[in-house]
């Protein structure tokens, strides 16, 4: 089975339950290792800077968002790693994923941006057409 | 942090191609904080020329693009207006000067004191400023203008969704500037509030009185210009430090502006400084080293030694559209959000920042005057001290401190104690300064006087170590 599995994360919903779905993979398999990354969006660089009192504070707020996951998965006692990266959310996680050659990506279909859940999830559309490993979208 | 090496070239084909497409979208900019500064537009591309290469060796963020900004043009319209052209080369290389100062100093480390509040101030106060340079290019002058507005807003808010490799600014200009030229529509141009020179710049020496008069004109002139261009840089810097991952060396920064803005102000160039705009544009086109903010700087003024003649035929209101854009995209949207959920303090501290910007046109007076507000506001804040009595013992909350002794004192002056003898407890509070000691030894005795024995209990090893220190020769009990 699956040995390194990529979690893309945002803090929605929908990337729990994809959560949920990459632990229940990984258990099957006792070396697997789930990569938790989540990517800090350029576009809003300029407003999270100007908001956060200093960028370890800012660093801080983006492990919360992911703080339900790890919770999870130190639950299940399954290893992870979490890793944030910087970037457009799309692209960024399709160029790690194919850079460390993950044999797994698990993502939500929908993240947590308003405008984008009409065009349902372009994220997670992007991450399927051009990673080249399985992908494996959550509802 | 990266070596030298690797910060020149580790990127070198994510940095030329980055540097070319902010070089493009530098030029619209540059022309239209020289209109704002009241200066030829020659005066802001010169300033962005030497800015990126002086800044691509000198800065201490690789990867950060500097040049003519909008924030520093707005400081110095007054100067411009009232002495001239010269007095604003003099007043450049002040600026540098003190920038570096400043970068020697250390101020650098002060940036941490310029809270949220302040800077969010300063981007939507700097929004506001700009979008409302635009308005005389455009209301009233006719319908014509109108529509190019239009027309160009559309295009540099929709383009980019369809065609992602050049930036829509440069398309919007090269289209409507011939669609002006070709139809001969009737509109202002940029050649009309200024000249363009296709030639390098030349080293000058400001052509002003080299005494105390003149320092005494440019110097608060140069003291607003240094504080922006720093606010704005370091800011900038934060930016990019987040988008990259990596760290900078923020005093170097200050230091290579000063350097940047000096050797500007002897080519005939106005102040600049790093520009948040820019540098983002340059992140994401894929620039991380100091290669990518060289070659923009080179590649500006290759554009304008060969096209110079059009660049005078660009219409203003083209020009003014994508300054529209440039002031949505400064303004913080998020600020909105803030108003209604971060402390009252902090709005007032934010809103008092924009006012006074807006007011005197000098970003600098809104940043220190938002600075002390909120450290006033801070001093209240930790200032407030409750006792409560639980018995014979009174319980201190708060850090004793001169702005809280007051308070402290006032308590022990009106409290109706029936006791014969009580304790002051002060596990969850702290003496810091000679003020609080003093106040402790007054309530002591006002309490003796009263004929009530006082033990003083659970100080903390600081406060002690104050108390022993100021009070040594006398014990008070």
């Amino acid at each position: 089975m699956y040995k390194h599995i990529l979690l893309a994360a945002d803090g929605s919903e929908n990337a729990l339950r994809a959560a949920k779905e990459a632990i229940k993979i990984a258990s099957c398999n006792k070396e697997a290792v789930i990569e938790v990354i989540y990517v800090a969006d350029f576009e809003k660089a300029k407003s999270e800077v100007l908001h956060s009192t200093s960028s370890e504070a800012l660093n801080l707020e983006r492990r919360q968002k992911i703080s339900k996951i790890e919770q999870l998965l130190r639950e299940s006692n399954i290893s992870y790693k979490v890793k944030i990266l910087h970037g457009t959310p799309g692209p960024e996680i399709v160029k790690y994923a194919n850079e460390q050659q993950v044999e797994l990506v698990v993502i939500g279909s929908r993240g947590l941006n308003g405008l984008q859940e009409m065009v349902l999830g372009s994220v997670s559309h992007k991450v399927m057409k051009r990673v080249n490993c399985p992908a494996l979208i959550v509802k | 942090m990266q070596s030298l090496k690797q910060q020149w070239f580790g990127n070198v084909r994510g940095d030329i191609l980055s540097g070319i497409v902010v070089a493009l979208a530098l030029i619209p900019e540059a022309i239209a904080f020289s209109i704002i500064a009241g200066v030829d537009p020659m005066v802001g591309l010169y300033a962005s020329f030497t800015m990126a290469i002086i800044i691509a060796f000198a800065g201490g963020r690789p990867g950060m693009i500097s040049a003519a900004t909008g924030a520093m043009a707005l400081v110095m319209v007054p100067l411009v207006r009232d002495y001239g052209l010269q007095y604003l080369f003099a007043a450049t290389i002040l600026t540098g000067i003190i920038q570096i100062l400043f970068g020697v100093l250390k101020i650098a480390k002060l940036m941490k004191f310029i809270p949220n509040a302040v800077m969010i101030g300063f981007v939507n106060s700097l929004a506001i400023l700009i979008f409302m340079a635009q308005v005389p290019h455009f209301i009233g002058i006719s319908t014509m203008t109108y529509i190019f507005v239009g027309i160009t807003l559309l295009l540099v808010y929709t383009l980019p969704r369809f065609i992602k490799a050049i930036p829509a600014p440069l398309i919007a200009i090269v289209v409507l500037t011939s669609i002006a030229i070709y139809s001969g529509v009737d509109l202002r141009t940029i050649g009309d509030l200024g000249s363009i020179t296709q030639s390098l710049p030349s080293f000058l020496i400001p052509d002003v009185p080299f005494n105390f008069e003149t320092l005494k004109i440019i110097f608060p002139f140069s003291i607003s210009l240094a504080i922006v261009g720093l606010v704005e840089s370091l800011l900038t810097s934060q930016i990019v430090d987040d988008m990259t991952g990596t760290e900078s060396n923020k005093n170097r920064e200050a230091r290579g502006q000063g350097i940047a803005n000096i050797v500007t102000g002897f080519f005939g160039g106005m102040a600049g400084c790093a520009m948040i705009g820019q540098s983002v544009i340059n992140v994401k086109s894929g620039g991380r080293g100091r290669l990518s903010t060289l070659i923009a700087g080179l590649f500006l003024i290759f554009l304008i030694m060969v096209l110079g003649d059009l660049v005078v035929k660009i219409p203003m209101p083209v020009l003014v559209g994508i300054m529209i854009m440039v002031s949505v995209g400064t303004f913080d949207w998020s600020s909105f959000k803030y108003l209604v959920k971060a402390p009252r303090t902090d709005v007032i501290v934010m809103l008092t920042t924009v006012v006074i910007v807006v007011w005197t046109h000098d970003l600098s007076k809104g940043v220190i005057t938002g600075v002390i507000l909120s450290a006033i506001f801070f001093v209240v804040k930790i200032a407030t001290v409750k006792i409560h009595q639980d018995n014979n013992r009174f319980i201190v909350e708060g850090q004793l401190f001169f702005a809280s002794t007051d308070a402290f004192v006032d308590y022990f002056k009106s409290a109706d104690i029936k006791d014969s003898s009580i304790q002051i407890d002060f596990s969850n509070s702290r003496i810091w300064d000679d003020s609080a000691v003093g106040a402790l030894v007054k309530v002591e005795d006002l309490l003796r006087e009263k004929g009530i024995q006082v033990e003083v209990i659970e100080l903390d090893a600081p406060s002690k170590k104050i108390i022993s220190k100021l009070q040594g020769m006398s014990s008070s009990h």
